[in-house]
């Protein structure tokens, strides 16, 4: 991990509230892995206070990495007013990183979807390509397309859904698990997205023996394990007293088995 | 031409440390966490995250909130418990030859007691920073940091066991934190170290719920800066012995206001969160400070404001 001016090389509203954050920064870019995320400062001064965390969605094997953000806040609505070619403090590569598998599903919902792009270029650059699937989905159609041209053009099975019935299945992408993972596969799903979304994802994966790996999401402040304010209740399942864990340091990828779903 | 390197160190009691920029506790982990940032051993010195005898699992989350120039945290004093520290932690400071402070806290007088004489023979321990600002003590429930007769009773007892120099953090939230200060230099304080955060909160408009899972939380950071330097310019009339400034120092230029207000030292806390390398970047800036006020030693700054 290091920290470092980046140069905004590109900044790109995709709809409304969503922006496209392309950034050279060359040796975080190199160290990178899929799943793991970059702590922005929004600006020079002390409000926003903070940084903030954006898993990173894409790499280009040119120095450039990619964040998409939806704008909710003062911090995002700073970074969305930002302009080509101004600097951002950025700290990163930070985090652990999701693990392949033979036979994996990837599973985005909303702005989780974001990881999932780079994991399945990163997958699809292995040498034994492994069995990939990817169902999407969003609040609408406006929304999900945001995404969508990017892992259209991976040319994978590719299953989508929205709230509104706008775009894809009318629905959850639990209702497509059981189509989209039919037969006696020995399944990983790696999932991203809302938080009870991911659980009911998790519960589908337990029912039919599957590994999960999820991305969580907290308010954070260091990122680098010093402040401990991102913590997330731990099921403690090997009962070694640990009640938390540390989505920074411990995550944000985690077995979904290692979690206290509430 | 010759210009002449102006000297940083400072005195904390029997501690000479190089130069006055330490860590605060809670914002540097132990020390690891940032060497992929600053040179540790160039750090005045480094106060480790409060320790306790047992290891303590934190509040449940949410812990932390982001407010106006600040962010409210109510982590719960999770840390690894005093024997992970001897044995995991500090093996590490030693070999970067860190200068390190151990935070300590405790729910009794006595088991400050026991932090501090096991503590004694550590090597590498520089220090002692008494954390009196955690609630609910044994005896009828009050605060250390908030009632002088237990300010004091805590550090005289600490004091009668321990040869390190003993620095006593205190809370800013009391009516009165000089009489807190000469309580705890009475009792036998090198040094007391202020403010430790500000009591606040937070309420979510969306769920009508406060948004810290422990309602309360600490607020830290620059919005506290101001009452944080009134504290130390207030304190620096009642004790005699050398104040650390701490509250929201982010820049050379708010170490500065420190130092002038009375300050012998400052800490550096929830900056380390939002910079990595702000310890370097202010020590770096205080020396081309002096520098520029061709000054000899940074000691020309305590207290100045008050001259």
């Amino acid at each position: 991990m290091e920290q470092q001016n980046a140069t905004i090389s590109k900044i790109e509203r995709l709809c409304t509230d969503i922006v496209r954050l392309t950034l050279y920064a060359p040796s975080i870019a190199a160290k990178a892995k899929p799943g793991q995320f970059i702590n922005l400062k929004t600006g020079p001064g002390f409000d926003p206070l903070l940084r903030r965390p954006f898993s990173i969605h894409n790499i280009d094997g040119e120095g450039h990495l990619q964040v998409i953000f939806k704008i909710l806040g003062k911090g995002t609505s700073a970074l969305a007013d930002l302009r080509q070619s101004q600097t951002i403090n950025i700290v990163g590569p930070l985090g652990n990183h999701f693990q392949a598998s033979p036979s994996m599903c990837l599973i985005g919902g909303g702005l989780g979807i974001a990881p999932l792009l780079f994991l399945a270029r990163s997958i699809l650059g292995q040498q034994d390509v492994p069995t990939l699937k990817i169902i999407l989905a969003a609040r609408n159609k406006q929304e999900l397309s945001c995404f969508t041209p990017e892992f259209e053009a991976l040319d994978l099975p590719l299953y989508l859904a929205t709230d509104d019935g706008s775009l894809g299945h009318h629905g959850l992408v639990t209702e497509l698990m059981p189509t989209a993972l039919s037969g006696d596969t020995d399944w990983q799903v790696c999932s991203c997205g809302p938080h009870p979304m991911m659980s009911a994802v998790a519960t589908i994966c337990r029912q039919h023996k599957w590994r999960c790996q999820v991305s969580l999401e907290t308010m954070m402040a260091c990122g680098i394990s010093a402040c401990l304010g991102c913590a997330v209740p731990a099921s403690d399942h090997n009962n070694t007293g640990k009640q938390y864990l540390h989505v920074c340091q411990d995550g944000p990828i985690f077995w979904e088995g290692d979690i206290k779903w509430t | 031409m010759d210009i002449k390197t102006p000297k940083l160190a400072v005195n904390i009691g029997d501690l000479c440390i190089a130069n006055p920029i330490m860590t605060a506790s809670g914002t540097f982990g132990y020390g690891r966490e940032y060497e992929n940032f600053v040179d540790l051993s160039q750090i005045g010195a480094i106060v480790v995250k409060g320790i306790s005898l047992q290891p303590r699992p934190g509040n449940p989350p949410p812990r932390i909130v982001e407010t106006a120039c600040g962010m409210l945290n109510a982590i719960g004093l999770e840390n690894v418990g005093l024997d992970r520290f001897i044995q995991d932690k500090m093996p590490y400071l030693r070999q970067q030859n860190c200068c390190v402070i151990v935070n300590v806290l405790g729910d009794s007088i006595e088991e400050y007691c026991q932090l501090a004489e096991q503590l004694n023979d550590v090597e590498g321990v520089s220090g002692l920073e008494l954390n009196i600002s955690c609630p609910n003590v044994k005896k009828g429930g009050v605060a250390f940091g908030t009632n002088e007769s237990m300010a004091h009773a805590v550090t005289n007892a600490v004091r009668k066991l321990t040869k390190l120099p003993l620095i006593v953090k205190l809370s800013p939230n009391v009516t009165d934190i000089g009489a807190i200060a000469c309580a705890v230099e009475e009792g036998g304080a090198d040094s007391v170290s202020l403010i430790n955060t500000l009591i606040g909160m937070a309420i979510s408009i969306k769920t009508r719920k406060p948004i810290l899972a422990n309602v309360i939380g600490g607020l830290s950071g620059p919005a506290i800066k101001p009452i944080a330097l009134r504290m130390v310019y207030q304190t620096a009339d009642r004790v005699k012995i050398p104040i650390i400034g701490i509250g929201g120092i982010s820049t050379w230029q708010d170490a500065v206001e420190f130092l002038l207000a009375g300050a012998t030292a400052i800490q550096v806390g929830t900056a380390n969160f939002v910079n990595p390398k702000a310890v370097e970047e202010i020590r770096q800036g205080l020396t081309e400070y002096l520098v520029e006020q061709k000054m000899e030693s940074i000691k020309e700054l305590t207290g100045a404001a008050k001259r």
